[in-house]
Formats: C-alpha cells, structure tokens, sequence
C-alpha cells in the first residue's frame, strides 16, 4: 500500500484546494478528544461541486491506494438533494485514520450523479438505496434495480424526500384510522 | 457467468428458508454441486426506521435505534449518540466513556459467543451449539445485573449511561468474566482442535484481502481476510485510546491469512478474549467521576433544540463498524438521519466468497460473515397462488378478534 507519506488533516484540505480551486466550496476540519489521555482525531468536511466530484474521488486515491467507503447520506433540501459520502483515509495504523466527508449538491431538476463503483465497487448498494430513496439517478451503475424497497411499492415515490414525491399519502397511522371508526 | 460446462439451472434460496436465520434472498446458478454465479436480493425486512426517526426527538430515537437490531441494541443507539453529540459539542464525562466501553465488549461477547452456536449448528455440530448457549446466558445475565434488560439494553443516554458500575458490583462482574474466560478456552478447544470443524472451513468461502479492500468489508470479516480495519483502534472513541489492545488478525494463531471461514471463526474466538481483557482494563482504570453530562431531560432536549449542524457516529460494532450521520436544523427533531450497519458493508464479500463453492457449503459460508438483517415489518401471505401484504391495521384487527374470542 502506498502509505510511506500520510499527510496532516490541513496538508489534505490545501491538496484538494490545489488541485479543484474554487470547486471546493467550503472544507471544516473537525477535531476531537477522548478518553483520559486527550487522544485527538480528526472528521474533514468538504463541499465540493458536483461538476468535480467525480475528480474529487478519485483524489481520495492519492492518498491512500484502498480508501474505506462507510455509505452516503444524503437529503432533501427543498430547491436541491444533498449527498454526503463519507470515507475515511489511513485505516490500519492506530489513532491514525481520518474520516472525509464529501458533501455534494444535486439540483432537482437534474438530480444526476457519476457513478463511483468503477473505483469502489463496494459502493454500488449505496448507490442503488440513493436512487430509490430519493430519485438521484446515478450515471454507470452497475445495477440498475431496487435494493430495499419492494418491488410492488409505487414508481415515482421517494422515502426520504419531503416534497409532493414523498411519501406522505402513503403513511397510514393505525391510530388514527381507529379514531375515526368510533 | 462463469465456466458454465452443460446446463446450468437455477437455485432461489430465500426470502425465508431453514438454512438462513434472516429474511434474505440468493439466487444461484449451479452447474452440479458447484456454484457458478450468486445474486443477493436484500430488503426483505426493510421499516423504514431512519424515516420514523426524522419524527422523534433524538432522546426517542435512541429507544427506537435499539430496536434496529435486537444483538446489536446497544451499538446502534450509542452510534446515534456519538453523531449527536458531535453536532451539538457535548463533551462525555470520563468515567461514562469507560462505562460505554465495558457495555459494547460486553455486547461483543455475546453476539460472538451467539455467533459461533450459530457457525456450530450450520455444520451440523449441535453440542457445541448448546455449549456456546449456555454461555451466552452468563453474558445476558451480566447484562441484565448491569442494565437491568436482557436484550435491549436502555442504556445509552446522549452524554453519557444510564446506569453506573458501583464498586459492591465489581466482585460479581469480576466472577462473571472468570467464567467466561475459562468456557471460551473449552469452545477454542474444540473449534481449533476438532477436525471435522477444520475439513468444513479450511479453504472454504475465501475472501481475498484485495476484494475485502475494494468491496469495503469490515469488522471480523475483513479481519479475517488480514484487512487491520478496527474503528476502536483506527480511529479511537470513547476510552478505547487509554487502553492496551491490539487488531485481531488470524495469522497471531495460525502464522497465516487465508480469508476462509476458518479464520473467520479464529478472529472471532480471538476477540471474544480480547474483550473480556478489556473489560477487567476499564474495571481497574476507570476514574471516579459523573456518568452523565446532563442529567436533567428536559434540559438536555432544549439544548439540542437549538442544535443546527451535522455529526457522524462511528463504531465497531461486533460485525464491524456501524456508521450513523445525523444532521440537525434547530427543529429538535434530526432533518436527516442516515443509519449503516455493518452488514450492508458484508454483503457483497458474499459473492466471492461463494463462487465456486459447493450448494451444501452455502449455510457455512452465509453464517460466516455472522450476517445480521433485522427483523420484519410486514406479513406477505400467499394464498391460491396470489400474494398480498397484510399490513398492521389487518393484524391489529385480527389480534383484537382473538383476544375477544377468548374472553367469551
């Protein structure tokens, strides 16, 4: 593995500065403690544009050959959908690893995104649950099918998304359909 | 496909089926014995949890994420309480970080002694699996000497436990882990010794250490395949960083890594030591000190009323790391609450792991990665053919007739 050199949390932020300029739109450098012994790690936050994320990604792999890919959350936010990958860099070695949260913008209107699977096929689960839970469509992945929901759920309602494709008109509360019997 | 010779026929395994202990569905391709292409359908046992949760205050969410699974009810809720508390910068008083420590090992301990009935009864080795249980039934009453439940736990509590661990406590949970030690050197014994358990999972269900790197396996069943991934020593939480402990590789036994089910089951003998040694560490250095940072409910939830930020939650749960991310926009309730087991990361190394394989080696091979899947929502009924979905309010009613039928 291609660890000889591992470079400090603000040595990672100014790399991906260098390297996609004004492309990353805002980096956070979360620190912690913990236990008796102040033992410090640290969270990254980038915020990058969608145009570059691909690149970004690949980025990760200068610094570690085998980056871990953990899931991506990701959200509705009324105009957009966020998406945040979370990775981390230098497993293996203690107190050493760094986790990198890379969070990208997807308008509505063109919710697309590449796929990462070509360099991490571990993600390709992630990717489908992304597309069924809020309508993101991935460009190249692998498998184009549903993962968690059921085949016989309604097309075009997505789980996670607050607007009129939630799924509000699909929620039954037993509660209430009790009150209104009596 | 792969190397198909004559024909090849399909295999569904699943959705329900004796050889798995978990909704899920294979489909196989088998040429003969041999397995020659697997397809794995998961969401079987989908809730829609994280969606639930976005209606809840977070202390209710720590109650409802215990419930995400029923051998990991502690590692779920205190991930949650990990990503909140990083949102909203509480900082967690020393002694509950020792105190978290002993419940998640204890909880290790349990789901691997659980695990390795489970591995025993697949090859058909059902002494060792009531051995195992026996066990196991020490851990869950340590567990409930130290909770107060058995199973979910209702200990977590964001900044900090619940519950503390007194000294007149000390000598019974010292007593406890005596036991333990010396049971899991008899299961050692036989899983290392036996022979027939060795003919079953050397060479068997081979993960190689660059598929586990590419696939993002974690927990013992990258371990196994010689992969150092270990959220507790890689990026250290709680108390783990004062403590003396080191990744649990297959080869600190054999002198090797094969990435079979046999190293899978080394590790996680191997761990199952190695937490019970931590828990005497934390017994002895534990500080004096609170266990909470703030006592007071209602105090604690208008602070994080005004949370407006976002925060993950790492862990190494039993299977391996369990990631929860949660964001707040002052609301109280989470906008967004992202829950990752470790077994969603597991998944795929099963498809590696079985090609080629034997259709007698799937219940082995499957058990191995200890795969955890939750339990279901819904009820499908098929009748005359047709299958539909019976949903709560059916039950609801149907329960209420019964319950009336007795009563008469």
């Amino acid at each position: 593995m291609i660890r000889d050199k591992q470079l400090k949390p603000e040595e990672i932020v100014q790399s991906f500065k260098d390297a996609f300029t004004t492309n990353i739109e805002d980096s956070r450098i979360e620190r912690r403690v913990t236990g008796i012994k102040k033992a410090g790690f640290t969270i990254i936050w980038l915020r990058v544009k969608r145009e570059s994320f691909k690149d970004v990604v690949k980025h990760i792999f200068t610094f570690d050959e085998y980056p871990h890919f953990a899931v991506t959350s990701g959200y509705d936010m009324n105009e957009n959908i966020e998406l945040v990958y979370h990775f981390s860099i230098y497993h293996g070695s203690r107190g050493r690893e760094i986790s990198l949260n890379i969070t990208v913008t997807l308008p509505k209107n063109d919710p697309s995104i590449d796929t990462i699977t070509d360099l991490l096929p571990g993600a390709v689960i992630s990717e489908q649950e992304k597309q069924e839970m809020l309508g993101v469509i991935v460009k190249g992945i692998p498998k184009n099918q549903r993962v968690f929901i059921s085949d016989d759920f309604p097309e075009g309602v997505y789980p996670w998304r607050k607007d009129e494709t939630g799924p509000d008109k699909h929620v039954r509360n037993l509660h209430k359909e009790e009150d209104k019997k009596t | 496909m792969r190397g198909a010779s004559k024909t090849t026929y399909q295999l569904p395994i699943g959705p329900i089926h004796p050889a798995l202990k978990e909704p899920v569905m294979f489909e196989f391709k088998v040429d003969g014995e041999r397995i020659i292409d697997v397809d794995v359908k998961l969401g079987q046992v989908h809730r829609g949890i994280e969606w639930a949760g976005t209606r809840r205050n977070p202390i209710q969410i720590l109650y409802l994420a215990e419930r995400i699974c029923g051998i990991c009810s502690y590692c779920h809720p205190m991930s949650f309480a990990l990503a909140v508390e990083r949102a909203a910068g509480i900082e967690v008083p020393e002694r509950a970080q020792y105190l978290r420590v002993i419940q998640g090992e204890l909880e290790r301990i349990c789901s691997h002694v659980l695990w390795a009935g489970v591995a025993a009864h697949e090859i058909g080795f059902d002494s060792v699996l009531f051995l195992t249980w026996e066990i196991r039934e020490k851990g869950l009453d340590l567990t409930e000497y130290l909770t107060g439940n058995r199973v979910t736990k209702g200990i977590t509590m964001i900044g900090g436990v619940r519950r503390d661990i007194t000294d007149d406590m000390v000598p019974k949970v010292k007593q406890a882990l005596d036991y333990l030690k010396e049971k899991i050197d008899k299961v050692q014994h036989v899983f290392l010794n036996d022979k027939t358990i060795k003919l079953r999972c050397r060479d068997c269900g081979v993960l190689t250490k660059e598929d586990a790197l590419k696939l993002c396996a974690v927990g013992p069943t990258a371990r196994a395949s010689g992969v150092k991934k270990d959220v507790r020593l890689d990026q250290g939480y709680f108390a783990y960083t004062d403590l003396d402990f080191d990744y649990v590789t297959p080869d600190i036994i054999t002198g090797e890594v094969k990435g079979d089910v046999y190293d899978r089951v080394i590790v996680r003998l191997l761990e199952v030591k190695q937490s019970i040694n931590l828990i005497e560490q934390c017994l002895e250095q534990m500080p004096k000190g609170d266990i909470v940072s703030e006592p007071k409910i209602p105090k604690l939830l208008a602070t994080l009323k005004r949370v407006n930020g976002e925060g993950i939650g790492r862990m190494e749960a039993p299977r391996g790391e369990v990631f929860h991310y949660v964001r707040f926009t002052g609301t109280g309730n989470p906008y967004a609450w992202k829950v990752r087991a470790p077994t969603y990361n597991n998944i795929l190394p099963w498809i590696p792991m079985l090609l080629d394989q034997q259709i007698a080696d799937i219940p082995i091979v499957a058990a191995s990665t200890d795969p955890c899947m939750s339990c279901t929502n819904r009820v499908a009924i098929i009748s005359n053919n047709k299958r539909y979905i019976m949903n709560s309010e059916e039950l609801h009613r149907l329960s209420i007739e019964k319950t009336r039928r007795l009563s008469i």
